[in-house]
């Protein structure tokens, strides 16, 4: 249970390299993520949170340090082969659905997912009452739609549709960037209890960054804090528990 | 009669590019601008290599080969150069119209009693351009085929996807730039085997063949969505040929009217913009409305 899956060793991440721009987001940050960990991430805007996941994400290349999964080193490995162990949810409903591809279509790509892609036809009838199944699943509908595109779909529709994507083949980790934001708050508790329980069941490896305290005291085992491209604060098991709002708030204004 | 029978054989023959920029055009969302010199740099390739007595099956095959290196140039240029694809595509195809003289030797060069496919036993015996017919439905159905074929293989979904949603196809694993690669080679593989077609049922190859090839491209596919409206994506490969023809019989039209072949170029960029801001007009004018106060005030 505690065997670290994925560890950040000293990485040091930095944009508009070689320019007066220059900026250090993660300044030889260290983290290691145990198997089965749902770590809720923290932090204030510019602290390095998107950041953190497009580097471990490989969208963006780290400067220094090394990020080991498994004890392997994968920092240069690309976007697409970090994908088999990897899957993501974005904060916008766009990013993380094709608009004119169906709800099946998506479900279809998704399950290939760090797979090699072949020249065979891609037998979805067969997959549609599983489909069907695994949709009812979400109660909110989107079983009904199945051969809708899901540029059709309500935001909440396609932000639940992306979490199925991102746990149906599954993941070795599955990152959560801000994934309930952009949704009402109805939509965003049912789509945050849905994540839980398929995360609990599941046994995935979890980082979600969010900006509603509540939640990041109420899921997870574990709560980590980004600050100035460090982990600031890193609480675990009953020190999490015992955690309130009131704390975290003297601690944000402490590090302020 | 014969003259809707020729406007039908050049649209079914003029089809294969509409299939081939439908691949870049719509699915990956771009437009590629190579095409204007595949098209006349699949013309060079079928023509040449015939006069040197090859086999006109064999040249036009080769033509598709040499058009999908083109397409591959831009490709790389685009994915690995960081070139815009509208930039990429043009420095293609300005390189293309060297390329063209160098493999013709001169801008103009004639089949005058070569071999070519239209002249096998079976087509020649046919009445009056129904050869350009039966073979373009031939060709038509082949590609038309196997191009749906391939959209519904995993490897097609994946090629679709990244025309839909790059950030998405990347985080499911899919290689976007070979995507992308690969249907620039295919479309423009598909191109400039139209551009050998058509060369071989004109009996030339000109190196300036090229101009405008995208808009009459472009006109077959949106004249087919214009005309037939909501269509699945396998359908609206279908359409495209459809639309091809509908384009020809609009030409045909136009020259009975009384224009030269020389406005074609200009009637045809009028076609396509008309066509393509019909959503804007239906909007402004707002036909339903109109037609429905028509019906009303009939009651």
């Amino acid at each position: 249970m505690t065997k670290p899956l994925l560890e950040l060793k000293n990485v040091v991440l930095k944009v508009n390299r070689n320019t007066p721009e220059e900026i250090t987001i993660l300044d030889h940050l260290n983290l290691t993520i145990n198997d089965g960990d749902f770590i809720t991430v923290l932090g204030s805007n510019g602290a390095g949170k998107s950041t953190l996941f497009n580097a471990i994400g490989g969208d963006l290349n780290i400067d220094s340090g090394q990020i080991l999964l498994n004890g392997r080193d994968i920092s240069h490995e690309s976007v697409e082969r970090r994908t088999r162990f990897l899957a993501r949810v974005f904060q916008d409903p766009k990013l993380g659905t094709a608009p004119r591809m169906t709800v099946a279509e998506n479900l279809l790509l998704a399950e290939r997912r760090g797979q090699h892609r072949r020249l065979v036809p891609r037998q979805l009838n067969k997959q549609l009452e599983r489909y069907k199944e695994l949709t009812t699943t979400m109660h909110d509908g989107l079983d009904q739609r199945l051969t809708t595109a899901t540029g059709n779909l309500s935001g909440g529709q396609r932000q639940a549709l992306s979490f199925l994507m991102a746990t149906l083949k599954r993941p070795d980790i599955l990152l959560l960037d801000e994934h309930t934001a952009a949704l009402d708050p109805q939509t965003s508790q049912d789509l945050m209890h849905l994540t839980n329980e398929r995360v609990q069941s599941e046994r995935l490896t979890c980082l979600m960054i969010t900006h509603h305290l509540e939640d990041a005291l109420t899921y997870g085992n574990r709560l980590i804090v980004l600050h100035h491209g460090q982990v600031s604060y890193d609480v675990a098991g009953a020190d999490k528990t015992a955690l309130t709002t009131e704390k975290l708030y003297s601690f944000f204004a402490e590090i302020e | 009669m014969s003259l809707a029978v020729s406007a039908i054989g050049q649209g079914l023959l003029w089809a294969v590019l509409g299939v081939g920029l439908f691949l870049t055009f719509r699915i990956l969302d771009f437009a590629d601008m190579t095409v204007e010199g595949t098209f006349p740099l699949g013309a060079a390739t079928a023509v040449a290599a015939i006069s040197n007595g090859m086999n006109p099956l064999l040249a036009t095959l080769l033509a598709f080969a040499i058009g999908a290196i083109a397409g591959l140039i831009t490709g790389l240029l685009y994915t690995k150069g960081h070139i815009p694809i509208l930039l990429a595509g043009i420095l293609v195809m300005t390189a293309c119209y060297s390329v063209n003289l160098r493999i013709m030797g001169r801008a103009n060069v004639s089949l005058l009693g070569k071999a070519t496919l239209f002249k096998n036993h079976f087509l020649a015996s046919l009445p009056q351009y129904f050869d350009s017919v039966v073979l373009g439905v031939l060709v038509m159905v082949v590609i038309t085929t196997i191009v749906i074929y391939f959209l519904q293989t995993e490897v097609g979904q994946g090629f679709i996807a990244t025309g839909d949603n790059q950030t998405m196809a990347r985080s499911l694993g899919i290689n976007t730039d070979n995507m992308k690669i690969m249907g620039l080679m295919v479309s423009n593989g598909l191109i400039a085997f139209g551009g050998a077609l058509v060369a071989q049922n004109n009996g030339y190859a000109d190196v300036n063949m090229g101009i405008g090839i995208i808009v009459i491209a472009l006109a077959s596919i949106i004249i087919g969505e214009v005309a037939f409206g909501d269509l699945t994506l396998n359908q609206r490969l279908v359409a495209v040929t459809l639309g091809s023809i509908l384009y020809r019989f609009v030409l045909l039209l136009v020259l009975k009217l009384g224009f030269s072949a020389n406005d074609l170029n200009l009637i045809s960029s009028i076609i396509l913009a008309i066509c393509m801001m019909l959503p804007v007009f239906k909007h402004v004018l707002n036909f339903k409305h109109i037609l429905k106060r028509g019906l009303d005030t009939n009651d």
